[in-house]
């Protein structure tokens, strides 16, 4: 709308300082202080530059090979059974019927309270030893499961925190179920396809871009889960649920490994950008999108 | 279901729209129990006692008791939970109005102006979205150690107020370039100069935004852990989040109902946020994603 650059530039200001105080500087920093050996308690002029060697110990670092594994395995656990669960409940709820608003209500209030502490200390009780699901277990005749105690058991109580908070996702589906124009269901309807040929024939392929859209967000949450693992299981047992961004935190702040600790973000970050980066090139292989709209340009 | 109301329909497939409704009720009935049954045996075992807790799975106090207030109020600090509550909105209400006004500001130089390397500023607003804040987290604690910062709210909320969250700039971005530009250039042709176009004519205009990006903060920054984790050390300052996880780790053995009592007042200013402005969350949540 304005043409005036230096006015325009004025606005931004704030961003372009913020962006190079608080994440680009501190990004690079990250690098550098992977290549060092820095303490936490010393000062950082008593660091001494040690090359790539914090990032050739992880190699032989069995606790960081297990955080890697049990983190991937996170990740691929949680976020296909998130988004497809999502997905479903979308498509159940997008119906017109009596009541639909108090469903949509109950299945987004989790993921709007789930990040909190005060859900993580629930979700602790609820998979305690004498918590509420072995007391629900015991109603219907199945003995104790120690669940947090049991290393597969323990990963599934905080996979099934993040399921728990599968709503804003479903949300997001729903809104782009709606943007589908109910004539193709139509026109369809009248060629004779039947109800699942058209979800894969025209519900799918339509909301692909929200689908992407989805992906993205909750590939890079999950990557980050830090409140399940430190407050429920303590990323035990037997470093079970031990997750990488668990672990940069403690060799940070409980052992004071700031070089091994920045290494480790380095790599998170890399896993990260990996995929990403293979998400928006492989996006014109299998995001459909309907319309160019053009008002991405801006004025 | 137009198909049903064809007469030459018959036997069990006229009955087909009150099957599908049918099954799709019990569906949504079934797993929206399971969704918030843990929320309602917290709050029913903030009401009873502790022995109780542990020997019945019902979510109603059969014999309904405050004990878990009064106690868990108390805390095992010196401090009462008032200390925590008053701490937590020490550090969430300047960051929501810091988030606010630089989100906007900065919105509206993406959105209104040719700004030089626009394409290039935006995609790195965009990119800070996607980097894990980890990466970030030990420079930048090193970097407020060196400002003196450490033990104070300062770093928990002074990043926002250089619209650091890019997700809420985006969010305003957006909502910006989908009204109409008429409203604002008549302002301009009657002399008024940028800001008070902004202040003027644009803030009202997108308030529905800064409503959700307020309230996304809100909840947000109730529920940060992490940060306040690395960087308070002393009590009296804990906000909730830190105070709750340091209650499991003294009195878990024992006082369920006090921690599930705190636990509820914990989540009550955002439970009742979301009922009462549900639809700005859904509006916030889908705007980047089916709006872009």
């Amino acid at each position: 709308m304005y043409s005036n650059k230096w006015i325009g530039s004025l606005y931004i200001t704030p961003f372009v300082i913020g962006f190079l105080l608080f994440t680009a500087f501190p990004f690079i920093a990250s690098f550098v202080l992977s290549l060092t050996d820095a303490r936490l308690q010393d000062q950082l002029g008593a660091a001494n530059f040690v090359g790539l060697s914090n990032y050739t110990e992880m190699a032989a670092d069995s606790t960081f090979r297990q955080s890697l594994g049990v983190t991937f395995a996170y990740v691929f656990i949680t976020v296909p059974l998130k988004l497809a669960f999502a997905l479903f409940i979308a498509v159940v709820l997008n119906f017109k019927l009596k009541g639909i608003g108090l469903f949509r209500t109950a299945f987004y209030l989790p993921s709007i309270l789930g990040g909190s502490v005060a859900i993580a200390v629930v979700w602790r009780f609820v998979f305690a030893g004498d918590g509420l699901l072995n007391q629900a277990l015991a109603g219907i005749g199945i003995g104790g499961v120690n669940w947090l105690g049991e290393p597969t058991t323990a990963m599934f109580s905080i996979v099934l925190l993040r399921l728990w908070q599968f709503g804003s996702a479903m949300v997001v589906f729903l809104a782009g179920l709606k943007a589908i124009p109910e004539d193709l269901y139509e026109a369809a309807d009248l060629d004779g396809a039947s109800r699942l040929k058209q979800f894969f024939m025209i519900t799918l392929p339509l909301l692909t871009p929200v689908l992407f859209f989805n992906f993205i967000m909750q590939i890079v949450q999950a990557f980050q889960e830090f409140n399940g693992p430190y407050i429920i299981t303590a990323g035990g047992p037997l470093k079970s649920s031990y997750l990488l961004p668990l672990m940069i935190y403690e060799e940070a702040f409980k052992y004071f490994n700031l070089g091994y600790s920045s290494a480790l973000s380095w790599v998170l970050f890399i896993i990260i950008a990996v995929f990403t980066a293979v998400a928006f090139w492989s996006q014109k292989h299998w995001v459909f999108y309907a319309q160019d709209r053009d008002d991405k340009g801006g004025h | 279901m137009a198909s049903s109301l064809n007469p030459a329909d018959h036997g069990w497939r006229k009955h087909l729209p009150v099957i599908n409704a049918f099954v799709r009720y019990g569906l949504l009935i079934l797993v929206g129990f399971l969704m918030i049954y843990p929320l309602l045996w917290m709050i029913g075992g903030a009401f009873k006692n502790n022995a109780e807790i542990f020997s019945s799975v019902g979510f109603i106090p059969k014999s309904p008791t405050t004990d878990g207030f009064i106690n868990g109020w108390k805390t095992s600090t010196e401090y009462t939970f008032a200390t925590y509550l008053l701490n937590t909105m020490k550090i969430v209400v300047p960051k929501v109005i810091v988030t606010v006004i630089s989100s906007v500001i900065v919105a509206y130089g993406f959105a209104r102006f040719a700004i030089p390397g626009r394409k290039w500023l935006f995609a790195l607003l965009m990119a800070t979205v996607l980097l894990p804040k980890s990466v970030l987290l030990i420079p930048q604690y090193l970097m407020f150690r060196e400002f003196g910062w450490l033990d104070t709210y300062l770093p928990l909320y002074a990043p926002q107020a250089f619209a650091t969250e890019g997700f809420f700039v985006f969010m305003i971005i957006q909502f910006m370039r989908s009204l109409p530009l008429d409203m604002e250039e008549a302002a301009v042709m009657d002399g008024c100069n940028s800001f008070q176009v902004l202040t003027l004519i644009v803030c009202p205009v997108i308030l529905p935004a800064i409503i959700s990006v307020a309230l996304f903060q809100f909840m947000w920054s109730m529920n940060d852990f992490l940060q306040p984790l690395i960087y308070l050390s002393s009590v009296e300052k804990y906000p909730v989040a830190l105070a709750l996880k340091m209650s499991i780790d003294v009195t878990e053995a024992t006082s369920w109902n006090e921690i599930l009592a705190m636990s509820t007042i914990a989540l009550a200013p955002s439970l009742i946020l979301f009922f009462l402005a549900q639809k700005y969350f859904v509006e916030g949540v889908t705007s980047g994603a089916v709006k872009g």
